[in-house]
């Protein structure tokens, strides 16, 4: 396949070196409104690895869209990024200029993001797109682009034949499907995919998921993939961090935290549900809705909605602990979270 | 649920429907001319689709986008006219040239519950306000008093507490979910028999639609409405819905008792469906590629069975004619030439594969 193996040997090579692809370290985003700052982002820590899929997963509005804007440094006013790092093979890029960043997008970080329409030209093919994103990028003539884009969209799916298509003579999965194409121009080592099959249905939702998990075997790229789906996340993740109001109360393996969610927000997420198999048993979801960002709860900010609430749940803010290898969750039912976050206090 | 129901009254129903049913959609068919004065098209957005809802229970139409779920219950509550066909309440064709009182009745009967609970609320009123206008227009109460106690009652039902406090706020101040909540309470002012929800939770944060679901199965026990509820999630009609009935193209393909046609499905694009649901305990990456194709133009369709250029079992009669009806048993029916025609499929749910199927298949 023409774009596969195709990732410098030698920046995997470093990135391998460091552990991680990248590295989010205490990001913190607020959006500025007259009634004060939304706290969007407070405080998020995580890393990918190469060639992992990091699944993110929480309501709308928990931040998720945020973090991906930030990592992408495409936030725009009122946002603004109040603290932390995001560190990608050992440089910060919320410390980098304008021409770095240039070269940062989509050479190192391209996204799909959900609404396929907004993110293609309406007036262009989609074959001029992909086109103009290779000589954007490269000195690439204009036939070898076109032959390249023709490449791409095979890889994705696309007969080659409707390289010459608008977008809106494609159906929604097609178009997804272009978009996917497009991110994959340059070969980035990591994609960010934002609800990438929220739009669509479910039978094409499943192809769009197939065709992804393909193409990362095949090209090896890490993928941080947002969704408020979660069962859609414990299909296609290594690792899934589960977001409530800005922050990330537990990161695990995708199984294991399909299997033991520990904290009760997770608990209750995996209680909204319905089942295709199993006992018809009665749901119960969460009660009450996410809180307001510009004055979230005291202590831990999922206490108000909390089954197991105790009382030091709206005085002390849990810390982010591991409590099994690789399990890391921020409730203080967890003596090991508890011990961490009365050390550092608040 | 039992095969064999026992209605409210304690008789038991041989028919399997709980006595005749409170709707009954006959042959119903929606054409949409589009177009301009030169090429006049038409969209067969419903096309010969009929189903019965049975008294006091949740019947859902499953199926994705433009298959013609929402022409459905539009039609059903009267916003637009059908092309053909007959709804059938209570006995008596609605359609059909009736006195006005009996449509008055049939509008005031059945209600519906839009997707949107931001759009379906005015933002510059109060909560009670959405509650006092059907109140008043259907003349349900007499009074200051008599309106105020029933708004708090029905905020009471919908679980929207303390009801005094939540009638004096504004749509903006409630979460999605609580909006829902007085779409619903709205839609129970006028105390009706039927309810039509279109979407109720899609647009609603996954911790939340749960309880939007328990408040219908709670109104269909408590208050005995039967419910139309629409999804495009097969996984939420199996947990609320008695039935339910899956739509492909303007088409309604397979009915049955809900966990017997997730158990067991008749319909191939019954089993597409069900096999496109994310499913956590499997995973994607052991399976085979899934199967690719797209629901077809609903402009001036070929005659055949819609699903015939997707199907793995499509045989030549699949393109000259649609299917009629065949009974696997007394809940659960499919229009699929794999199935003989009429009775004679008794027995075959969940056979696909079987032998007598295997001799017709195309490779
Ligand atoms: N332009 C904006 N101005 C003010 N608040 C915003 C803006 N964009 C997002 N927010 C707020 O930031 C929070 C996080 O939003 P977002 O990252 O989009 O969440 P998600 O993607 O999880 O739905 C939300 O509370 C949202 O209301
Ligand atoms: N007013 C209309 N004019 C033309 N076509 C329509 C109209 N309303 C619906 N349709 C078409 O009818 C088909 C069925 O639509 P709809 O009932 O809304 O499907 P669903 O609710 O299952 O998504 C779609 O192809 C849609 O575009
Ligand atoms: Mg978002
Ligand atoms: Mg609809």
């Amino acid at each position: 396949m023409a774009v596969a193996n195709t990732i410098p040997a030698e920046r995997v090579a470093q990135n391998k070196r460091s552990g991680s692809l990248i590295t989010l370290d205490d990001l913190k985003v607020e959006y500025l409104s007259p009634r004060g700052p939304v706290r969007a982002v407070d405080g998020v820590t995580f890393d990918i690895n190469p060639g992992e899929v990091v699944g993110l997963a929480g309501e709308s509005g928990s931040g998720k869209s945020t973090i991906a804007m930030a990592i992408l440094r495409i936030l725009q006013p009122p946002a603004v990024i109040t603290g932390g790092q995001v560190l990608f093979g050992g440089r910060d890029i919320l410390a980098m200029s304008d021409s770095e960043l240039e070269d940062f997008r989509w050479r190192e970080v391209s996204m799909v993001f959900q609404s396929a329409m907004n993110a293609l030209n309406p007036v262009m093919t989609i074959g001029d797109q992909i086109v103009d994103a290779i000589r954007a990028h490269s000195r690439t003539s204009k036939s070898d682009a076109r032959q390249r884009a023709a490449d791409l969209l095979d890889v994705v799916g696309i007969e080659k034949a409707r390289i010459d298509s608008y977008p809106h003579e494609l159906s929604g999965g097609m178009r997804q499907r272009a978009v996917i194409a497009i991110a994959l121009t340059l070969n980035p080592p990591l994609m960010i995919m934002d609800e990438p099959t929220t739009a669509l249905d479910v039978v094409v939702q499943k192809e769009i998921m197939y065709q992804i998990s393909e193409l990362k075997e095949k090209l090896g790229f890490s993928i941080l993939f947002i969704t408020h789906d979660l069962s859609l996340l414990v299909e296609i993740s290594d690792r899934i961090a589960i977001m409530y109001a800005g922050q990330i109360v537990e990161m695990a393996p995708a199984r294991e935290l399909f299997e033991h969610p520990l904290h009760p927000y997770t608990q209750g997420l995996m209680q909204s549900f319905p089942s295709l198999t199993g006992d018809k048993k009665r749901l119960t979801g969460i009660p009450g809705s996410p809180p307001d960002l510009i004055s979230p709860p005291s202590g831990c900010r999922f206490h108000p909605r909390c089954p197991k609430r105790f009382e030091m749940c709206d005085k002390v803010v849990p810390k982010l602990a591991e409590v099994s290898p690789g399990h890391l969750v921020a409730c203080h039912l967890y003596p090991e979270v508890r011990a961490e976050s009365q050390n550092h206090g608040d | 649920m039992a095969i064999e129901q026992v209605t409210r009254n304690g008789a038991v129903d041989p028919s399997g429907y709980g006595g005749q049913p409170v709707i009954d959609v006959r042959n119903l068919t929606k054409h949409f001319p589009v177009g301009g004065f030169v090429s006049k098209q038409v969209v067969h957005a419903l096309e010969d689709v009929s189903f019965s809802m049975p008294r006091g229970e949740v019947v859902a139409l499953v199926g994705e986008s433009g298959s013609g779920k929402s022409t459905t219950a539009r039609l059903l509550a009267r916003l637009i006219p059908p092309t053909s066909g007959e709804i059938v309440y209570e006995g008596k064709d609605i359609l059909k040239s009736e006195p006005r009182h009996a449509s008055l009745d049939y509008r005031s009967d059945v209600q519906m519950v839009f997707q949107d609970p931001f759009g379906s609320l005015n933002p510059v009123h109060p909560v009670r306000y959405h509650l006092e206008r059907p109140l008043k227009i259907h003349k349900k109460t007499r009074g200051r008093g008599q309106t105020r106690d029933r708004i708090h009652e029905l905020l009471d039902i919908v679980g929207l507490t303390p009801p005094a406090e939540v009638a004096a706020k504004y749509p903006y101040q409630l979460s999605g979910g609580q909006r829902q909540r007085v779409a619903f309470a709205r839609a129970l002012a006028v105390e009706p028999r039927v309810m039509l929800a279109d979407e109720p939770v899609s647009m609603l944060d996954v911790s939340i639609r749960i309880g939007i679901l328990n408040l219908i199965e709670r109104l269909k026990e408590d208050h005995g409405i039967s419910f139309l509820y629409i999804t495009h999630d097969i996984a939420s009609a199996r947990y609320i819905a008695d039935q339910t009935n899956v739509m492909y193209a303007g088409r309604m393909v397979e009915g049955a008792e809900s966990t017997e046609l997730i158990d067991e499905p008749a319909h191939p694009y019954t089993k597409l469906l069900l096999s496109a649901v994310p499913n956590p305990h499997a995973g994607l990456r052991t399976e085979e590629a899934p199967s690719r194709g797209e629901i077809p133009s609903l402009i001036d369709p070929p005659p055949g069975c819609p699903f015939e250029p997707r199907c793995p079992y499509a045989m030549d009669v699949c393109k000259q004619e649609m299917p009629g009806i065949s009974s696997l048993n007394r809940r659960h029916w499919v229009r699929c030439h794999l199935y003989p025609a009429g009775e004679a499929a008794a027995g075959m749910s969940g056979k696909l594969t079987n032998v007598s199927v295997q001799v017709n298949v195309r490779n």
